[in-house]
């Protein structure tokens, strides 16, 4: 640690900081474009100038002569930054003008505008009026940069952060900086747009409205957002993520820069693969079978059965509690519940002291674990070809869950080892409790025959499958923007993830559903349930703190195992 | 020296029959200098040329040897060799001459260069443009060759260079050091940040040097007739002024723009621009008076009728506001040419060849550009000269608001034009005419 004075005030540093990050540290921000901390420094925006000087060993302060990019600028020991010169306020005023220069002002009609740094940065440090007496420069905006990334080019500020991604992080190289001086856009071969699997990161990285979103292009005003921290179950990654709502409509998925978990970003899959929690085919009203016949699936649209009323929870619940202990006494061995690797800790460990309160004769399942081509590590090498695993920067896992390991830590504590529900045979058990919650079909063949035709079968799922239609009761249960809990990732990183929104119509939160059918009194409490799942199994003790914080904690080093083969 | 005694260096063998040929250049002593530095360590090299007060050619006038002793002491892994032929300061043709008319003295200084800096391969990047010279280098490296005068263990020596003949990227920006270590890597020409330094990382990140090709024609003659004769010619170390290097050895005038007779002369350093004009080059044309003559290449800024008698030595134009002496291309204006015309023109110049990279030099050249567009169409504002000034002082190294320093050049011929011409551009203004009249060059 240095001892850094940032307009006065005195901070310790990392020897290895620069000086926006110096300064951050004191709570002064350098206003910067090109710099990211994920990307190599070009110091070519040049609004990041600050004045730097030194401490001599007399005390006194000796300035450089000229202003520094801040961002290219090491600092040492009595390094001097002032940020709120004259000098310094000058520079930064005759940078904003510049960058606005060509750009067209069109802020609103522009996706960026609410987050945008030439906005902040013009309000804070610019001025209010351009002396440009001429016509702008106009250039094409390109939708056709990527299938995601539409392009506009006039917004650009020349930044090349996008360009850096694709270079450094992705390392598909897409994109380029064609023709020069003021006339430089940002453009792609032709024929060769920027599809890669990483590829909407760039439309976060650009700090204006540049690079927009297809997906969430027009759609809302990004004031009218509200924003929830939580973890993307796409893989066993697990990034952290902003989920941006509004009205109980989630727009788009950001990553949140987590150094634990992925870094500052996260891949395609994840970003745009949300949309499921809004398709129409989710399962939204609980449903029981009736004496007569099945409950079809048509009828998932409307209170389905002989369960016409408004509220049919307490019945189907009640009804559900009293037909699983019937089962359990009947038959101890017999009972199986598969829990899901998209599961919350809370909610496995809710249902796994549920079903072995019981008795401890019955028997916990995992479901199946998707698991998609191998590993996808970047940056790629220019024939497409992965990194040197010193030199990996992200990884799209192959385990297509969030919390195998949270789940598994929860099993081997109530049944001392991970069984895999596919793995028992055909109609091994003669009652099922089965928990999805996956986001794509997931019911495989394996398990559909180890279920069979049971006695009992109650599905918790968000969307039907060949078992839910042939289940005594189907809970309409909620996806992971819907709930509330903890995830494990691949390196025992238990993140917690926020509820966002709603569950659609009738369907309930997996926890509030597990809470009732347990008959446990209150609400669902993460943060309390934390505390008792710490206190019980010791190998999720680390989750004790309750509030994981934003970057999660790291659980022991036995959870992190690798995905045993299914025999 | 003075300057009646001084026969040519650089330029003494232009006239010979077939100068570009090695038979040629070996009947004149050529190569010999390379046998005697091949016979010295390495470091002795350095230090002849250190003690010449040889300076970089190229425009910044940094001293060559200095530059060479940057390189880490041990290194392990290649050196190399820059040769900067990217000659493209508008009003500049030394290097295009040396190269066309006498390779063998240019390649002559490479290799001594290369040995005494220890570098086994040297990229000569030239200019895309200077095909003939492409060709004659062409011809030169591959009788080098021929004659174990590059490859393995010349002259019997043990010591072992390569030169890459490189095709430069047709911009402006390429002649920018670094511009040009990423240009002959393959990217686009933009400057790096520094540090680090070429010497320390440059060209694929080795430790490199790069340096002109003038610079390079002086060290054979350095090392064959020793630092005190080239410290006979030029202009002495400033004594009351420590940092000043001196401006020693002969130099290659351009000349050109309204004169009556525009080319290339050498001469010892240190001749005054009023001198040159005169006695060189046959006077301004037309019978005419220079309004404005530009003493090293247009980024070097204006100096007015008045300031000729300044000697373009590498001190003498700073003294009356210039950025420095530049390539020493003088470009002559003479009394009937309109300085907004003039200014324009240097202007779009530079905006055309901003590579882009950094925000004050990208708009801030366009910028000035428009303005003065708009002057000449008639619409100026007398507060567009102050913009004009602010501008020119808010981009560029000094400020510390680039990288390199093509911003600098930019915003010189606005700030020396304005603040020695400023009645002119008023009196434009005011006048509200319109510029019919053509631009000078174009702008590529």
């Amino acid at each position: 640690m240095v001892k850094v004075k940032v307009n006065d005030i005195e901070v310790d540093a990392d020897p290895k900081d620069n000086c926006i990050l110096a300064a951050r540290k004191a709570g002064v921000e350098i206003p910067h474009y090109c710099w990211h901390e994920c990307l190599s420094v070009v110091a070519s925006c040049r609004m990041c100038l600050v004045e730097v000087g030194e401490t001599k060993p007399d005390g006194t302060v000796a300035m450089g002569p000229k202003l520094v990019p801040g961002c290219q600028t090491p600092i040492k020991e009595g390094t001097v930054i002032r940020t709120d010169s004259s000098k310094v306020k000058t520079s930064q005023q005759m940078t904003l003008e510049l960058l606005l220069l060509n750009h067209p002002l069109d802020c609103s009609i522009c996706d960026q505008a609410g987050e945008c740094y030439l906005q902040d940065y013009t309000y804070k440090y610019g001025k209010a009026q351009s002396r440009l007496d001429e016509p702008k420069l106009h250039r094409e905006d390109k939708y056709h940069i990527g299938e995601q990334i539409a392009l506009f080019t006039d917004r650009c500020v020349m930044c090349t952060r996008c360009v850096r991604f694709t270079r450094e992080v992705s390392g598909t190289a897409e994109l380029q900086v064609v023709a020069r001086g003021s006339h430089e856009e940002i453009d792609v071969f032709p024929d060769t747009p920027c599809n890669n699997k990483l590829a909407g990161n760039v439309v976060d990285l650009c700090p204006v409205g540049a690079l927009c979103s297809k997906d969430f292009l027009y759609k809302k005003r990004v004031w009218w957002l509200k924003h929830a921290q939580s973890v993307c179950t796409g893989c066993s990654t697990g990034c952290s993520i902003h989920v941006d709502q509004n009205e109980n409509k989630v727009y788009r998925l950001r990553p949140r820069e987590n150094p634990q978990a992925q870094g500052h970003f996260m891949c395609d899959e994840g970003r745009f693969g949300f949309k499921y929690i809004h398709d129409d085919r989710r399962l939204k009203y609980p449903r029981l079978k009736t004496a007569t016949g099945h409950a079809s699936s048509a009828a998932d649209s409307t209170p389905a059965g002989d369960l016409s009323f408004a509220d049919p929870w307490p019945t189907i619940l009640g009804e559900a509690r009293k037909r699983i202990q019937t089962a359990i006494q009947n038959d101890p061995s017999g009972f199986v519940a598969v829990l899901s690797p998209f599961m919350s800790v809370e909610e496995a460990y809710l249902l796994a002291s549920f079903i072995k309160g019981i008795d401890p004769r019955t028997k916990l399942t995992l479901g199946p674990v998707p698991v998609v081509g191998s590993d996808d590590l970047y940056p790629k090498g220019p024939k497409g070809e992965p990194p040197l695993p010193s030199k990996v920067k992200f990884t799209i896992r192959a385990e297509k869950c969030p919390n195998r390991l949270g789940v598994e830590a929860v099993l081997r504590h109530f049944e001392r080892s991970v069984i895999h529900a596919e793995s028992l045979g055909k109609s091994s058990a003669s009652a099922w409790y089965v928990v999805g919650g996956y986001s794509t079909g997931w019911v495989n063949e394996k398990l559909d025959q180890a279920v069979g035709t049971p006695s009992l079968l109650i599905v918790q799922d968000i969307f039907p499958s060949p078992l839910s239609e042939r289940a005594d009761m189907v809970l309409a249960a909620g996806s992971f923007a819907e709930r509330e809990g903890t995830y494990v990732n691949h390196a025992g990183l238990a993140q917690a993830a926020h509820a966002s929104i709603r569950p659609p119509e009738e369907a309930r939160a997996d926890g509030r559903i597990l809470m009732e059918l347990a008959g446990r009194p209150g609400l669902f409490n993460a943060m309390a349930l934390r505390k008792e799942i710490a206190s019980t199994i010791p190998e999720l003790s680390a989750i004790c703190v309750g509030d994981l914080g934003d970057h999660g904690v790291r659980l022991a080093k036995n959870t992190n195992q690798p995905l045993a083969a299914k025999s | 020296m003075s300057q009646s005694e001084f026969k040519p260096v650089l330029l003494g063998r232009i006239d010979r029959p077939d100068s570009q040929s090695l038979a040629s250049y070996r009947a004149d002593g050529g190569y010999e200098a390379l046998a005697k530095a091949l016979k010295m360590a390495n470091t002795e090299v350095i230090d002849v040329v250190k003690n010449s007060g040889l300076r970089g050619r190229g425009g910044a006038g940094f001293p060559t040897g200095l530059k060479w002793t940057f390189l880490p002491k041990d290194v392990n892994g290649p050196i190399y060799l820059c040769i900067n032929g990217d000659e493209s300061e508008p009003g500049t043709f030394n290097n295009r001459v040396l190269i066309e008319e006498d390779p063998h003295q240019v390649l002559e200084g490479i290799v001594i260069s290369s040995f005494a800096t220890r570098a086994t391969t040297a990229y000569f990047y030239l200019r895309y443009e200077y095909g003939r010279c492409y060709r004659t280098l062409k011809k030169a490296i591959d009788e080098m060759y021929a004659n174990n005068l590059l490859g393995k263990n010349i002259l019997g020596s043990g010591y072992d260079l390569d030169i890459y003949l490189h095709r430069g990227a047709c911009a402006y920006i390429c002649g920018e050091e670094t511009g040009l270590i990423e240009s002959l890597e393959g990217k686009r020409a933009w400057p790096r940040i520094k540090p680090p330094f070429p010497a320390i990382e440059g060209a694929f990140r080795r430790p490199t040097v790069v340096n002109n090709v003038e610079t390079m024609a002086c060290i054979p003659h350095i090392l064959k007739h020793g630092p005190e004769w080239f410290q006979s010619m030029g202009v002495p170390k400033d004594p009351n002024n420590p940092r000043d290097a001196g401006s020693y050895g002969p130099k290659l005038y351009c000349i050109s723009g309204h004169v009556n007779k525009p080319g290339l002369v050498e001469l010892p350093m240190g001749i005054t621009a009023r001198d040159l004009i005169d006695n060189h080059a046959g006077g301004v044309w037309k019978g005419r008076k220079a309004k404005a003559v530009i003493p090293g290449g247009l980024s070097m800024g204006f100096m007015t009728n008045a300031e000729l008698d300044t000697p373009l030595d590498f001190n003498g134009p700073g003294r009356v506001g210039c950025l420095g002496l530049g390539t020493a291309a003088v470009v002559v204006i003479d009394d009937q040419t309109s300085m907004v015309d003039v200014l324009y023109n240097a202007c779009r110049f530079f905006a055309h060849e901003s590579c882009g990279q950094c925000t004050p030099c990208r708009e801030g050249t366009a910028w000035s550009t428009k303005i003065l567009e708009r002057i000449r169409d008639g619409r100026g504002k007398l507060s567009d000269i102050d913009l004009l000034l602010e501008i020119s002082s808010s981009i560029g190294t000094i400020p510390g608001t680039t990288i390199c320093g093509l911003a600098d050049g930019a915003a010189w011929p606005i700030k020396t034009a304005i603040n020695k011409f400023r009645g002119e551009f008023e009196e434009y203004i005011k006048s509200g005419r319109r510029s019919e009249s053509p631009v000078l060059a174009g702008a590529h």
